[in-house]
């Protein structure tokens, strides 16, 4: 049964020569969906190309409706899965600060290691200055603690924080992703009639 | 030279989809990415300053000796990433020495917006325990709350200051 290696199936070594494997592929779809350019992601905060958006949520959609299956099946536990805790203030706040450093930067952290390889030199620069940004914030952990670890609610999902069923949750969030793609299409016809090549 | 186009998008989501999916079946936990630069780090300040490194609560837990299995794993994924891009780059024609940038903006001034905004990101990713790729994609697809708190925050921020920086990205 599945999570494999939480069963046993195979050891910590081989878990690390999947992860490898496993990176091979994350980095291959991140090139090929055009994420190794920053300008074609910034694009997406200018209403010209919504690739990110379209990408990540059929990303989340897959993998999402895949666990659910799967579960479904009893092929997986899902109690195995972890849910990543939540710490919602400075989730949020994390996040607002991330995305001010996404659209100036024109990369997140996996994006700016497939551009570097492929390079892009802005790539390089980033990724340089990421490591600053991870460095100023170990060496203000001290003061940052109490807030990093603030408004700690626990292994918390969207099911249960509306009270409804997970797999309500699950067709609810394909329901929502659909409608998003659609508006995506239709705002992407409107503000881009000519399709940067690429 | 000729670029092969980009693959498109729907498609590249469900191949993406599934390389995650493939990292909860295996191994019960998802992927990442500022995990493993954050571990890089770690290494360095523990280089430098050992004693600094071992006696932070922050980078303790990313050196060898306490890291957890997981905290290995996103650097052998990470380096699985940078070979994967680097095959479908060359697949695809587009490896080459360049600067992305808008027409309107200098090669200095885009350097300069890549640090700071790489600055900024690697910042923000640690005080929400982590990126796009281990919170928004990961804990996405298991319906965190804190993962699509996180990833809305992204989008709202990124589009409210977008205007700010339009010039280094749009003509016109």
């Amino acid at each position: 049964m599945a999570p494999f290696y939480q069963f046993g199936f195979f050891g910590e070594e081989t878990g690390l020569s999947f992860a490898f494997v496993i990176g091979i592929g994350f980095g291959y779809f991140l090139e090929r969906a055009g994420f190794g350019s920053s300008t074609k992601l910034a694009a997406q905060f200018y209403g010209r190309d919504l690739t990110v958006f379209k990408v990540m949520f059929t990303a989340i959609i897959t993998a999402m409706l895949g666990l659910f299956w799967l579960a479904w099946m009893g092929i997986l536990d899902l109690s195995r899965i972890s849910v990543l805790p939540t710490y919602f203030v400075p989730q949020l706040v994390g996040g607002l600060i991330f995305g001010i450093g996404f659209v100036m930067g024109g990369y997140c952290p996996g994006t700016c290691a497939v551009a570097s390889v492929t390079g892009k030199m802005d790539g390089w620069v980033h990724l340089v200055g990421m490591m600053v940004g991870i460095l100023t914030f170990g060496e203000l952990y001290p003061v940052l603690d109490i807030f990093y670890n603030s408004s700690a609610m626990g292994e918390l999902s969207l099911d249960t924080l509306l009270g409804i069923p997970y797999g309500t949750a699950v067709f609810l969030l394909v329901v929502l992703a659909l409608a998003g793609f659609y508006l995506a299409e239709t705002i992407e016809r409107r503000l881009a009639p000519m399709k940067p090549g690429s | 030279m000729t670029q092969t186009r980009y693959m498109n998008p729907y498609l590249a989501g469900v191949g993406l989809g599934l390389v995650l999916l493939a990292a909860y079946v295996l191994m019960g936990r998802g992927l990442g990415a500022s995990g493993a630069f954050t571990s890089v780090v770690a290494a360095g300040v523990n280089t430098v300053a050992p004693m600094h490194a071992r006696s932070s609560a922050f980078y303790k837990e990313y050196l060898p000796e306490n890291a957890s299995p997981f905290k290995d794993w996103l650097v052998f994924e990470v380096a699985g990433v940078i070979v994967g891009g680097l095959i479908s780059g060359l697949l695809a024609g587009r490896v080459k020495r360049s600067i992305d940038r808008g027409p309107q903006i200098s090669v200095s001034m885009r350097l300069t917006f890549a640090f700071a905004g790489g600055a900024i990101m690697g910042f923000g990713s640690k005080l929400a325990r982590g990126c796009t790729s281990g919170q928004a994609l990961t804990g996405g697809a298991v319906l965190s709350v804190g993962s699509w708190t996180f990833m809305l925050a992204v989008f709202a921020a990124a589009y409210a200051f977008a205007y700010f920086v339009k010039k280094q990205w749009v003509g016109g």
